[in-house]
């Protein structure tokens, strides 16, 4: 695939549809890899990367890229297409500007579920039949595919992608099945009081790296509340470890009826806090109380959160009732 | 440094009696800015309202917050007071310690505390007040009525009177409402009709009056003083221009079984129609689920007979929209269905009859020609049993709560006219309290029981059932003589509840006013402002609003067109300055704001735009239109950078006030 990738992508170069391209290349290690924007062929030929640890979502970096001069060549996997299509609808990207390849998406590999087994000096992997084969500079070693998946791979919720201008390889499906509301639903059946001691254990590991908030594709304000004085929510250096709490919870309230789901928050988060529950239970919440609804699915349709309808919302009455408690 | 001035109303009672205003002055004169802090025993008084403005003058106060009652009851005293005295009145703050706090606690010691917590949210607040300055915004000197029975139209005449033109929507095909159903009226015993079609053509004659008949209200978009109205033409398959109601049409059409509405499908109409013979306008109407031309094509026989040419089967409903300063609700009721009401054989017997299909029974251009007779057989009932409170007053879920307030009367009238007319017939009436408060009611009440032997029965039919030699058994109980009647009766009429017209709740939505649980339109104050809505530039007139008879809903009628004209008479108004405004820096332009706005008050643009890097930028930005904004802040809560913030009532000042109250 990282073959017909190059070549379609120095074609697309050498014809003028496109003059940059933004893709992924290697870092210091193998599994380090980090979007990048090509600008020639050379570079193309000896940096561009796409393989099993290319896991990084480009939709946000294509807000600034989309309004620099000339048109880009974004590779979308299928979740990345979800959150390029939430910033065409907020008007992020300037659709025109961008030449979108669709292209399969994972599973994906979690570099520290290898380490975690003992595997290092990784220098390549190679997946056979679902079994793993890397190559270290201590030898071969093998492990069994499903048990080195990316968090966010894990239950993926459609391998269908909504917007392309062309397709690499074979068109998915949305994964009706995915059960990743499956955790979810077992936060909600705990006490108050379990929850919130999971959540309190959870969110104090944060270090406040705003690795989650600069990787958001939804989290892509001019000026985000969190660097703005004014907000009376800004960085500071935190009086407790509660204000890291509430970071969360605030960051997930303003990414509600956004957040596409493409789970890149729990797997930049160096302290491995499971952030993209927090997301999840609003897209879970929001389903049950207004029916089903994929942002990023289309750039047209009104999100429940922010949607007025003359005819309906004026009633001051009750949206939903649960049962009982 | 701010100086604020605390004021404590005890309201006479009202507040003191359960919140210690004495402790709740003293603890707001320690909050950080207070420098003084009193109470007193009316605030809203002449000398309070002093107090007020000799302490703003005296200590050169920045904000003021009085602890009093609801905003909506006297934040626009306390402002003008404020003016008055040099402080811009958007410095003025409410903290409410009567309806939410005095009128719903009784513990002397909580209340206190909670009315202490309210007054330091409203000092938190008012630190970050900013003066604020109103703008004006023009008044379309048009108004619009919705609705064209006698509410509607006497409100229509009087608007017309004073000069302003106005607008009549009426769905049905003529103007005219219930009034033209209705055979007598009560207490004068004089004909409807005859009162009220000289109206209906002093309304179509008025060149000020436009009457828009077969219509609907479709969209309302603006605010007080500039409505933009959307009403929907429904087809009629007539032209209105054309047609000259000769009737030739409807001599012709061989659809002759139509259940004519007007008399209660009491009888036919053809399929072409007027629905009476003064109906305004007096233009023919088809109606498309029974005219065969319009369901397949056959026939076609009106459009050859008539000489006018206006028969247009091809018609479509049409649109306008138009533009109004005002607009008047006026959609009245309509007695309540009986289908669950098995008891009283509505469904089973055609001789139990409601009063509304009675009063078309005795009318003279009703099914029978005046005569009253049986449904079931045309034959002269001897025995009438009148049942009152059906579905009114009424504890479970198949009636209403409320007296319909009406029914006591008319059915005082028919059971007169009856007797009047037909000597030989026994009427009897079952009630449960006979409610005649108004001018000649109860007068009029005792010549029905007194002159005309009415038999008046307190307690309440329990079963009516039809028997096989066409009498109806009647089955009551005498509350007064404690005793068990069977009464073998004719016929049966039931006083049904009356209910607000079901296009009410949608409009209501429309116009963003408010309903009660009954969908009557809820006024602006229950007693010092009955025909308004709590929406600006909304009106009531007529039953739409509650319960009324006629001479009430006439007066009330002309009371909405004396508000609407109070407004039509300004040149402009001013506009609430507590809108919402972006911060173009921070906004994303990502249409969040856009999609929750119910007013359209906020529109985008690409702008040029510095960036910290000295780049030019052209970024998508929101920017508010104060002039439509009706400060809802819907959009401050959308926004996901905080771009969008609503004057007086900023994103900080809410946050202040939240700290205030969590401390």
């Amino acid at each position: 695939m990282q073959e017909a990738m190059i070549n379609r992508a120095k074609e697309l170069m050498a014809d003028g549809t496109v003059s940059r391209v933004i893709g992924w290349k290697r870092g210091e290690f193998a599994y380090d890899i980090t979007p990048a924007v090509f600008e020639t062929a050379e570079e193309i030929d000896s940096d561009f990367v796409c393989d099993d640890f290319t896991a990084a979502n480009v939709s946000k970096y294509l807000i600034k890229e989309s309004r620099k001069e000339g048109r880009i060549l974004a590779f979308l996997k299928p979740c990345d297409t979800y959150s390029f299509n939430q910033l065409i609808k907020e008007h992020r990207i300037i659709r025109e500007n961008v030449y979108v390849i669709g292209i399969p998406g994972g599973p994906k590999l979690d570099a520290e579920k290898l380490k975690a087994r003992g595997i290092t000096g990784i220098l390549g992997v190679r997946n056979e039949k679902g079994t793993l084969h890397i190559d270290t500079v201590y030898g071969e070693e093998t492990m069994p595919m499903f048990e080195a998946i990316l968090g966010k791979c894990e239950n993926c919720k459609s391998t269908k992608h909504v917007v392309y201008d062309e397709l690499m390889g074979e068109e998915g499906e949305v994964i009706a099945d995915s059960g990743r509301f499956d955790r979810v639903a077992e936060l909600e059946n705990m006490t108050a009081q379990q929850r919130f001691e999971f959540w309190r254990e959870q969110l104090s590991k944060c270090i406040r790296c705003n690795a989650c908030r600069n990787v958001c594709p939804a989290c892509s304000c001019e000026n985000c509340v969190f660097d703005n004085p004014d907000s009376g929510i800004s960085n500071k250096a935190a009086a407790d470890s509660f204000e890291e709490n509430n970071f969360h919870i605030i960051r997930a309230f303003h990414v509600a009826g956004r957040c596409t789901d493409c789970g890149e928050c729990s797997r930049v988060c160096p302290q491995n806090i499971p952030l993209h529950l927090l997301n999840r239970k609003f897209i879970k919440d929001i389903n049950e109380l207004y029916g089903e609804y994929q942002a990023g699915e289309d750039t047209t349709s009104r999100a429940p959160l922010t949607n007025y309808n003359a005819d309906e919302d004026c009633e001051p009455s009750i949206v939903h009732e649960r049962g009982a408690e | 440094m701010q100086r604020i001035g605390v004021f404590v109303c005890h309201c006479g009672t009202n507040i003191a009696a359960t919140v210690d205003v004495k402790a709740v002055a003293e603890a707001l004169g320690h909050e950080p800015g207070v420098v003084i802090s009193q109470d007193y025993q009316y605030m809203c008084s002449e000398s309070g309202q002093n107090l007020v403005k000799d302490a703003i003058k005296e200590h050169n106060l920045s904000g003021i917050v009085i602890c009093s009652c609801s905003p909506r009851m006297h934040e626009n005293t306390f402002r003008k007071a404020a003016a008055a005295a040099g402080l811009n009145p958007y410095l003025v703050e409410i903290a409410n310690i009567r309806e939410q706090c005095s009128w719903i606690h009784r513990d002397i010691a909580t209340a206190t505390e909670k009315a202490i917590i309210l007054g330091k949210a409203a000092v938190a607040k008012v630190h970050l007040n900013t003066p604020l300055t109103s703008m004006e915004s023009p008044v379309v000197k048009r108004a619009l009525v919705i609705g064209g029975g006698i509410a509607g139209i006497q409100t229509a005449l009087d608007i017309a009177e004073a000069g302003f033109d106005v607008d009549i929507v009426e769905k049905e095909a003529t103007i005219g409402g219930k009034m033209a159903q209705i055979d007598k009226t009560f207490p004068t015993l004089d004909c409807a009709a005859c009162i009220l079609t000289p109206k209906m053509v002093e309304a179509s004659q008025n060149e000020k009056i436009h009457i828009y008949a077969f219509s609907e209200v479709e969209a309302v978009k603006g605010f007080v003083g500039n409505f933009t109205v959307k009403i929907k033409r429904k087809a009629r398959y007539v032209d209105e221009v054309k047609c000259t109601g000769c009737g030739a049409c409807i001599e012709k059409c061989p659809m002759k079984k139509v259940p004519n509405e007007f008399n209660m499908g009491l009888d036919n109409r053809h399929a072409v129609y007027i629905p009476f013979a003064q109906a305004v306008p007096k233009i023919a109407t088809i109606d498309p689920n029974y005219c065969m031309m319009l369901k397949n094509g056959k026939c076609g026989l009106c459009s050859k007979v008539c000489a006018a040419g206006a028969i247009d089967y091809k018609q479509q409903d049409s649109f306008i929209e138009e533009k109004y300063g005002a607009i008047v609700v006026a959609t009245g009721f309509n007695p309540i269905k009986l289908d669950k009401y098995d008891e009283f054989s509505y469904n089973t017997c055609p001789d139990v009859v409601t009063s509304l299909e009675l009063e078309r029974l005795m009318n003279a251009a009703g099914p029978n020609g005046g005569t009253l007779l049986r449904p079931s057989d045309k034959s002269h009932p001897h025995t009438i049993v009148f049942v009152q409170c059906v579905g009114s007053r009424c504890s479970d879920e198949k009636g209403k709560p409320y007296c319909s307030k009406i029914c006591c009367m008319y059915t005082a009238k028919h059971a007169m006219l009856i007797r009047d007319k037909y000597p030989d017939t026994e009427v009897y009436v079952f009630y449960i309290d006979v409610r005649t408060p108004g001018k000649n009611f109860d007068e009029f009440y005792r010549r029905a029981v007194e002159q005309y032997n009415v038999h008046y029965i307190k307690g309440m039919v329990g079963k009516v059932t039809p028997k096989s030699d066409g009498k109806i058994d009647v089955q009551a109980s005498d509350l007064l003589s404690n005793e068990q009647l069977h009464i073998d009766a004719d016929m049966v009429v039931l006083a049904a509840a009356i209910e607000p017209d079901k296009t009410a709740r949608p409009l209501a939505t429309m116009l963003t006013t408010q309903m009660d649980t009954n969908d009557f339109f809820t006024e602006a104050h229950p007693k010092l402002r009955p025909v308004e809505s709590a929406t600006a530039g909304i009106f009531l007139s007529g039953a739409c609003q509650g319960p009324k008879d006629i001479p009430e809903t006439v007066a009330q009628g002309s009371a909405a067109a004396a508000k609407a004209i109070g407004l039509l008479c300004k040149n402009s108004i001013t506009c609430n300055p507590c809108v919402a405004h972006s911060d173009e820096l921070m906004c994303n332009g990502c249409s969040s704001c856009e999609k929750v706005r119910p007013y359209g008050a906020i529109t985008y643009s690409d702008k040029e735009f510095r960036m910290p890097d000295r780049t030019i930028a052209v970024r998508r930005v929101a920017s508010v239109n104060p002039a439509v904004c009706q400060g809802c802040g819907a959009c401050t809560v959308a926004c996901p950078s905080g771009a969008m913030d609503l004057s007086g009532f900023s994103n900080s000042q809410i946050m202040a006030e939240v700290d205030a109250i969590c401390k």
